[in-house]
């Protein structure tokens, strides 16, 4: 059965995978508040949502998520807003490039506070209240590059990988009670985190990402590739041994 | 700024639901036991900006004691019964206390609650918060009827003793007024005399809408109770037929064992169908059966048997059977699930009281909605500001929701309201879920609403208190 969402709530929501899901929930009438830093991107995106609904189904909170401390508070104010939340996607995430040779503790410390430590601020307390609701869907946006640690991306992969872990552990929690904990490993999905590499293999857009990603959410399963073919891809890629893999470039 | 507030602790986040549970949310439910941990509850509320419902035992079937992601303050534990004097019948309670716990400790002494609900669970306070009715509402008016004091605790912190002659104003928007005015953190009631046990039924049925109305009116002051079922599958000139129950306590001399049947556990409903099917599996059997096919069949067999081997039966029953028939089938609301029941109340003056309800039956018949149950009574005004009772008749409906037909049964229930706006009619807030706010508020014609609202502004400024059904109807 796939489920409908009457309330959600999408952090980082104002660019890429964010911003398409964002858009594609309300488009199906679901009521959603939009977290990001730059409130003024999320005013525009919140804008063309609600003139589009005839309504206001778009609420915006600015919001930087390496600020842990603002989340409790933040998370009540939002559901309160909505009026109910039932579906929490965490889309937050940077990946500075960094060269083979660069050892940037400040660069890689930002990947860690933006796609992990973040992420946990947000789905503790989200994961809590669905606990004691018995009911909800968590939606963390992960990464086929975090089933491998390559050489180009130690911080950004390792930042991924562990929030695979804490995801399966958030759904072997919550999973007992009805709540869904949907992990979503997407390949290349052309949005401005990509904009400066050239010729990726399998791209899609957002729009298509996002599409598949909700009909995910909404059949509640563990682990999405987006689009699927990457779990083929993935299977092929970790079953290499690391004593060959170091000497590839990817 | 909000964000420099703490947030409330996510421990105590609950679902919150309506008995119909078609209406729920989530909210942070807190089950206060005394008047100072209310307070605290009320202090905690306001300095997170955060709204606060007031519950009592939820019974309520849609939204009104229910505010997505506010304080939902439960006050079913606050529920001693703090004075009993057996020898004038009056009780002082906590908010908390049931029309089950008020009559057990007392019908041993020879009394019964002047007014009782199709259910013994709902709580005084809840109960006086809706300004319940009973079958009884023609002869023994509402619940506030009966209440000779209520004490307050306002959104202030301010406890108040209220009561019609020192403040009859407050009193009387306070009883009946969905809890938006303060807790009612005590009430002392008046019960009346009971000389035993049982009642004294007479069961008639009646071939159409207008003789249900004619049999209910002629019984109405030779009997204390009455109360009719329709069969709503029933259409053509048998639409509106349906059977009546008419009650009266028994008198001391007419009731050998009187004494007897005063006891509790004599009016314990039994817990067991023909002795042998434990009730609180029965809905499970019942659930296959909760369909259009299976509901018309129901009813049509109900009416068969009462109107041949049931018609114009004399018989006594315990007060409790009497009373509370909806206790029956324990959890029979379940039968419902997943998408719940709603039921909409309509109160319509006798002379308009036919033609309205004909036209109800018949939309609901052509919406391929027909009410699952439907019960008719009769009623009298009475004094509170926002009174839902006329002189005349309420018929309730009952509606099974499904996910697809939920939109239609919300536009439904505002078809069948319109015609009760145009008749001068009333709606019972305690019952409703759908109900647009313009119909509700187009039943108040004299300045009511503008009152209340005055009174509220004056008790509860900041508007702390709300509820979903109040957000809806009464003060959008
Ligand atoms: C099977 C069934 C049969 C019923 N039959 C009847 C009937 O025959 N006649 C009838 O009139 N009603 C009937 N009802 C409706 C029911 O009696 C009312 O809804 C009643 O108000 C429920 O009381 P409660 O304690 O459950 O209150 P809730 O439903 O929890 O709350 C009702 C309202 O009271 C407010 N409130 C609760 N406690 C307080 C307080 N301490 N101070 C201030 N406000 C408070 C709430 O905010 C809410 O607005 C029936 C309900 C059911 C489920
Ligand atoms: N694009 C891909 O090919 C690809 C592939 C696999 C996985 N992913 C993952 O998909 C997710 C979304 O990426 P995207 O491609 O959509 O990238 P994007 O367009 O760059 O969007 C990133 C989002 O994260 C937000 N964000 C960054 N830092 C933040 C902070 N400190 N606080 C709050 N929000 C912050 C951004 O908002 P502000 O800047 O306004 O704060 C923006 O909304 C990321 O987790 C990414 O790792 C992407």
């Amino acid at each position: 059965m796939t489920r409908r969402f009457a309330h959600a709530l999408v952090i980082g929501a104002s660019s890429g995978i964010g911003e398409a899901l964002a858009r594609h929930l309300a488009s199906e009438g679901t009521r959603v508040a939009l977290v990001a830093r730059r409130g003024e991107r999320l005013a525009e995106i919140a804008g063309d949502i609600n003139r589009a609904a005839g309504e206001e189904r778009a609420l915006t909170f600015a919001h930087d998520v390496c600020h842990r401390d603002e989340v409790p508070v933040l998370l009540q104010e939002i559901a309160r807003a909505l009026g109910g939340l039932d579906l929490v996607i965490y889309s937050s995430g940077v990946g500075h490039p960094v060269s083979f040779t660069e050892y940037s503790t400040d660069k890689d410390v930002d990947m860690i506070e933006v796609n992990l430590l973040g992420a946990m601020a947000w789905l503790n307390p989200t994961a809590e209240r669905f606990w004691r609701l018995q009911q909800g869907t968590i939606v963390g946006i992960g990464s086929v590059a975090g089933d491998r640690g390559r050489s180009g991306a130690p911080a950004y992969n390792t930042s991924k990988a562990a929030l695979h872990t804490y995801l399966e552990a958030l759904r072997n929690r919550v999973g007992r009670r009805g709540v869904k904990v949907v992990t979503v490993k997407p390949g290349f999905v052309d949005t401005p985190m990509v904009a400066d590499f050239k010729n990726l293999p399998m791209v899609v857009s957002a729009d298509r990402a996002a599409a598949i990603i909700l009909r995910k959410a909404g059949r509640g399963v563990s682990t999405a590739y987006v689009p699927a073919r990457w779990r083929l891809v993935s299977l092929v890629v970790r079953s290499i041994p690391s004593f060959i893999f170091k000497y590839l470039k990817v | 700024m909000s964000r420099m507030r703490d947030a409330l602790p996510g421990r105590q986040v609950e679902w919150v639901e309506g008995w119909g549970r078609a209406a729920g949310a989530a909210g942070y439910v807190y089950r206060p036991t005394n008047v100072g941990q209310i307070r605290e509850v009320l202090e905690l509320a306001r300095s997170r900006g955060v709204p606060v419902v007031l519950r009592g035992a939820g019974r309520s079937y849609g939204d009104a004691a229910l505010l997505a992601e506010a304080v939902v303050l439960d006050l079913s534990e606050m529920n001693r019964i703090l004075g009993w004097d057996a020898s004038n019948g009056v009780a002082q309670v906590e908010p908390g206390v049931t029309f089950h716990d008020l009559w057990r400790s007392v019908l041993a002494d020879g009394w019964w609650p002047e007014v009782v609900t199709g259910t013994m669970t709902p709580t005084l306070g809840g109960g006086l918060a809706m300004n319940v009715h009973g079958k009884n509402n023609w002869t023994r008016g509402t619940l506030g009827e009966h209440c000779l004091e209520l004490t307050m605790l306002l959104p202030s912190g301010e406890l108040r003793t209220v009561t019609p002659e020192t403040d009859g104003e407050l009193f009387h928007a306070v009883i009946g007024g969905f809890g938006q005015l303060g807790v009612i953190v005590g009430a002392r009631v008046r019960l009346k005399r009971v000389h035993s046990g049982r009642l004294e039924v007479h069961a008639v049925a009646a071939q159409d809408l207008a003789t249900m109305l004619r049999l209910a009116d002629d019984a109405k002051n030779r009997w204390e109770y009455v109360v009719g079922w329709i069969d709503a599958f029933a259409s053509g000139g048998r639409s509106g037929r349906g059977l009546l129950h008419f009650a009266n306590h028994v008198k001391a001399d007419e009731d050998p064992a009187a004494q007897e049947s005063l006891r509790a556990e004599a009016q314990d409903l039994p817990a067991r169908l023909a002795g042998v099917v434990p009730k609180a599996l029965l809905w499970r059997f019942l659930k296959p059966l909760t369909n259009r096919p299976g509901m018309r069949l129901i009813n049509a067999v109900k009416f068969r048997l009462g109107s041949t081997i049931g018609n114009d039966k004399r018989y006594r029953q315990t007060l409790a059977e009497f009373s509370f028939l909806l206790d029956y089938v324990p959890n029979w609301e379940r039968v419902y699930l997943p998408g719940g029941l709603i039921q909409h109340q309509s109160f319509v003056p006798v002379a308009e009281a036919e033609g309205v309800f004909a036209r109800q039956l018949e939309l609901c018949r052509r919406a391929g909605l027909p009410s699952f149950l439907a019960v008719l009574k009769r009623h009298r005004p009475d004094p509170f500001l926002l009174t839902h009772a006329v002189d005349g008749f309420s018929l309730a409906l009952d509606f099974p929701v499904t996910a697809s037909n939920r939109d239609r049964l919300w536009r439904l229930v505002a078809d069948l309201a319109e015609p009760v706006v145009e008749a001068g009619g009333r709606f019972y807030p305690a019952k409703d879920a759908a109900l647009p706010g313009e119909l509700y508020r187009a039943t108040f014609r004299d300045g009511q609403l503008e009152r209340f609202a005055a009174i509220k502004e004056r008790t509860d400024p900041g508007r702390l208190l709300r509820s979903a059904l109040a957000d809806r109807l009464l003060l959008p």
